[in-house]
């Protein structure tokens, strides 16, 4: 009976030790919950605006990042404007666009219509391309978001911005309209502007998300409020230690109202 | 004239080779029978319309008494799948280890493979039983994703429950005949009996496998979920052959470590030195199953990886760089358990031996490597720091350490792990023998120049093409480093049955005599591969996040989330706890089956 009970023991402190590292000695990651469609308002966005949703768009709900940057899994974006024309001329092209708004809206729709060279699906000799079609799925934008898509990646790559902000944005689950000129309704939490500028695509703030930008989870503790401000409305006055110049938009003061703006100061400064 | 050995080793290679042809008129059988079964069902398709997949609400979820549905179908998913392992595994081994006896014709094999499917025989009905509790989960709980699954797989279901029977009925012939089939012919249709009883399993696995892979990799189904009617498409989704392989190598490795556990307490409790000599014999055949097993696992484990990869990038990114990235630092923490627990088993069960005095003095260098390999394996590459603790170290990667945590570093580390791995197995092996052949020395040398060889290649493909390659080079490599590590081990083994052909043994091997802390061992390799198997469990479900079919159907639950993994730990270590109490009950449940009471005055005389 004792090395029964012995053998007991240790079974129960084994489980124990790795139930207890896996509580206490790893971070505790929740994940964000499934993505809900986001209401758009387009009638009182602007280009510049249409273009920010876009990158919104392919940093979050695109998911567009997560294969297209520097690791090298599948082509940068950066130099769309040029390459577009050669990728059409190339024989390999098997889509049937004609200029670069058709041939990226394409590309969002049939990403096998072309594939880089290098970047097919391994054995399909560049024929099929990893990438899902974003129409359906689980990213499954609507036909708004595509558009805003492509504006950001013509803007992006030095294109001409050739698409125009949808007015009848259909009958999709991700486009709730207004009256033209009608301005947007203000949100009242954190939470809400968050998930509108999609803060957490680039920043951790309350639970493990993007690395893009600083962990803003305990800047209460090292930031005052005047300075929280600032780095709102001027987010490229002072550029945190490791972390890039211009990626975080900075008409980010413009589009918001100044209520929202103290929300934001508020919330940041107590996360301490 | 033919000698009685070569008489004995070609029929018995007769025999493989019968099997071998049984066994490929069972697949192709099978696969005939999907196939007839698909163009019925694309017959069937002509005649009739298939939904697509419902599109459910928070509505479509019964709640029942205050269960929680998600816990409860995971526990008796883990559970089912825990004796599912051990009872498809152990008719593995024993078959192996009677196949073992016939050509040996040493009795302890026969009795040791008796024993191991006599404390198997009651996980059978729980494993049944669990499986029943699974499907009523399901049923009452996620009413619409059975309805939808079972349409599409209503024809391997019903099957599924057909080979039931056929698995009771080998089982019990096989159990039962055991002592009844013995000598001559009767022992081959014996073996041929255990043959059928792993094909039998080994089928209902993969169908079983089939259902939960078309969740992750949909097939047979347009985009909408409206199913095609061919089921033998849904089938044969896109990572089904990958987790079928990876579950078939981890079952084995799974079912050793649990059979020397029983071995390691029955050594415990054990009252004589025969039977601590016996069940310490059995203890150690348990582990080198084990062991066998566990050192290719990393490579099916990294073939199913990269075959998600192939399949989703998505897929693939959320599970190795998303939120279970830290998932894979736990995984780390059991795998190096199961390596260090395993050499540290062999390095104690060389105390069984005198010769073995010759080689203790290389298993700390051993231990050093292992240590570091694991260490390696361990380092997370994304840290998760506050504010202040991100600036201090200047971002989210430690400068010198942050190297260490992508893949190449890690797939470097597991080989080298395995390859010391296996330098323990050889030393153990060498420990009681001595070479008699002129060239031992010349042979030690080549195998030295082979490791040594191996290694540096690992080495220098890992660093090179981790560091100075791009993305799709950094995945590439792995495949050399794993030709590697098998042409070593291959290589080395040939080499080794050459030196040691005709050697002396240094003395009688001392069976029994093996520190009580070397069953520890033992019983940390069940435990961990039991709780790791759970965790594992977890992130291939996990996987697809807030769907019951990836793209196709949407979980509407209001479980839909990913929980974190601390929450994950504690529902996998409650379901290994109570899992590993019903082991017990099992284990003793075959012990009181052989103890016989005989109660003076009871019975009339």
């Amino acid at each position: 009976m004792r090395t029964f009970l012995s053998v007991v023991v240790f079974t129960l402190m084994t489980i124990g030790f790795f139930a207890g590292y896996s509580n206490y000695g790893i971070p505790q990651i929740e994940p964000a919950p499934p993505q809900t469609d986001e209401e758009i308002d387009l009638s009182s966005m602007n280009m510049e605006q249409f273009v920010a949703l876009g990158e919104r768009i392919f940093s979050g709900k695109g998911t567009c990042t997560l294969c297209h940057n520097n690791l090298g899994r599948a082509p940068m974006l950066d130099a769309i404007g040029t390459n577009t024309q050669a990728r059409l001329d190339d024989p390999r092209y098997a889509g049937g666009a004609t200029d670069a708004e058709s041939y990226l809206i394409e590309s969002l729709l049939e990403p096998s219509a072309y594939v880089v060279a290098g970047f097919g699906k391994a054995g399909t000799s560049d024929t099929e391309s990893p990438m899902p079609s974003t129409e359906g799925g689980s990213i499954a934008l609507s036909e708004p978001e595509m558009t805003a898509v492509v504006a950001y990646l013509q803007d992006n790559g030095g294109l001409e911005i050739t698409v125009e902000i949808p007015t009848d944005v259909g009958s999709g689950e991700a486009a709730e309209a207004t009256e033209p000129g009608e301005p947007r309704p203000a949100f009242d939490t954190f939470e809400d502007l968050s998930d509108e500028f999609a803060c957490e695509a680039c920043h951790t703030i309350t639970e493990e998300a993007g690395d893009v930008g600083p962990n803003l989870a305990g800047i209460g503790a090292a930031r005052d409020r005047d300075y929280l401000r600032r780095a709102l409305l001027d987010p490229n006055a002072e550029i945190a230690e490791g972390f890039e110049e211009g990626l975080m938009p900075d008409d980010l003061g413009k589009q918001l109202y100044a209520t929202e703006l103290e929300i934001m100061v508020d919330f940041l400064s107590q996360l301490k | 004239m033919m000698g009685s050995g070569a008489l004995k080793t070609r029929s018995i290679r007769l025999f493989l080779g019968f099997l071998v042809v049984l066994l490929a008129i069972l697949v192709t059988g099978a696969a005939d029978q999907f196939s007839v079964h698909a163009q019925t069902g694309d017959a069937f398709a002509e005649t009739t319309t298939y939904g697509p997949a419902p599109k459910l609400t928070a509505a479509d979820y019964p709640s029942f008494a205050g269960v929680n549905a998600r816990i409860a179908v995971w526990i008796f998913a883990q559970l089912h799948l825990w004796f599912a392992a051990f009872v498809l595994s152990v008719p593995i081994f024993v078959f192996i280890i009677e196949a073992i006896g016939m050509r040996t014709r040493d009795k302890r094999f026969d009795d040791m493979a008796y024993e191991f499917i006599k404390i198997s025989i009651t996980a059978y009905s729980l494993t049944a039983i669990l499986g029943g509790l699974l499907l009523f989960s399901l049923i009452i709980f996620y009413p619409h994703l059975f309805t939808y699954l079972s349409t599409i797989f209503s024809g391997s279901m019903f099957y599924y429950a057909l080979l039931f029977f056929a698995e009771s009925a080998v089982l019990y012939l096989y159990y039962y005949g055991w002592h009844w089939l013995q000598g001559g012919l009767r022992k081959w249709v014996h073996l041929t009996l255990g043959l059928l009883l792993n094909a039998v399993g080994t089928t209902l696995m993969f169908l079983a496998n089939s259902w939960l892979t078309f969740m992750m990799s949909p097939a047979g189904v347009n985009a909408a979920g409206v199913f095609s009617g061919d089921e033998w498409a849904a089938i044969h989704n896109f990572l089904w052959n990958p987790i079928n392989i990876h579950r078939f190598v981890a079952n084995i490795a799974y079912g050793g470590s649990i059979v020397g556990a029983y071995a390691a307490f029955k050594f415990l409790t054990a009252t004589s030195a025969r039977e601590k000599a016996h069940y310490d014999w059995m203890g150690y055949n348990a582990n080198f199953i084990a062991i066998c097993a566990l050192l290719p696992l990393p490579f099916a484990g990294y073939y199913l990886a990269a075959e998600i990869y192939a399949y989703s990038q998505q897929m693939g990114i959320t599970l190795m760089g998303g939120i279970f990235a830290w998932l894979f630092i736990i995984q780390a923490v059991l795998i190096g358990t199961l390596f260090l627990s395993a050499n540290y088993y062999l390095w104690c069960g060389m105390g069984r031996s005198e010769g073995a005095k010759r080689y203790t003095k290389y298993i700390k260098y051993i231990a050093v490597v292992l240590v570091a390999a694991f260490l390696v394996w361990f380092t997370p590459h994304t840290l998760v720091l506050t504010n202040a603790e991100l600036k201090s170290l200047g971002g989210p990667h430690h400068s010198i350490l942050g190297p260490l945590g992508i893949m190449p570093a890690k797939n470097t580390a597991v080989n080298v792990m395995i390859i010391f791995t296996f330098l323990s197995f050889l030393y153990y092996r060498r420990s009681n023998k001595i070479a008699t052949v002129s060239w031992a020395q010349t042979g030690n040398i080549l195998q030295v120049a082979l490791f040594t060889a191996g290694i540096a290649n690992i080495l220098f493909l890992g660093i090179y093409h981790g560091y100075y390659t791009n993305t799709v080079y950094k995945v590439a490599a792995s495949i050399p480093q794993v030709v590697t590590t098998f042409m070593v081990i291959t290589g080395s083994l040939l080499i080794e049955s050459f030196i040691y052909r005709g050697s002396r043994d240094v003395g009688p091997l001392k069976w029994g005599h093996i520190p009580e802390r070397a069953q520890y061992a033992l019983f940390l390799l069940a435990v961990a591969f039991t709780w790791l198997m759970g965790l594992m469990g977890y992130i291939r479900s996990g996987i697809r996040q807030h769907w019951h079919v990836v793209d196709i159907m949407r979980d509407a639950s209001p479980d839909a989330f990913t929980p974190t993994l601390g929450y994950a730990a504690n529902v996998v270590s409650i379901a290994a706890i109570i899992f590993l109490a019903m082991v017990i009950f099992v284990f003793w449940i075959a012990q009181i089956g052989s103890t016989r009471t005989l109660p003076a005055g009871y019975w009339k005389e």
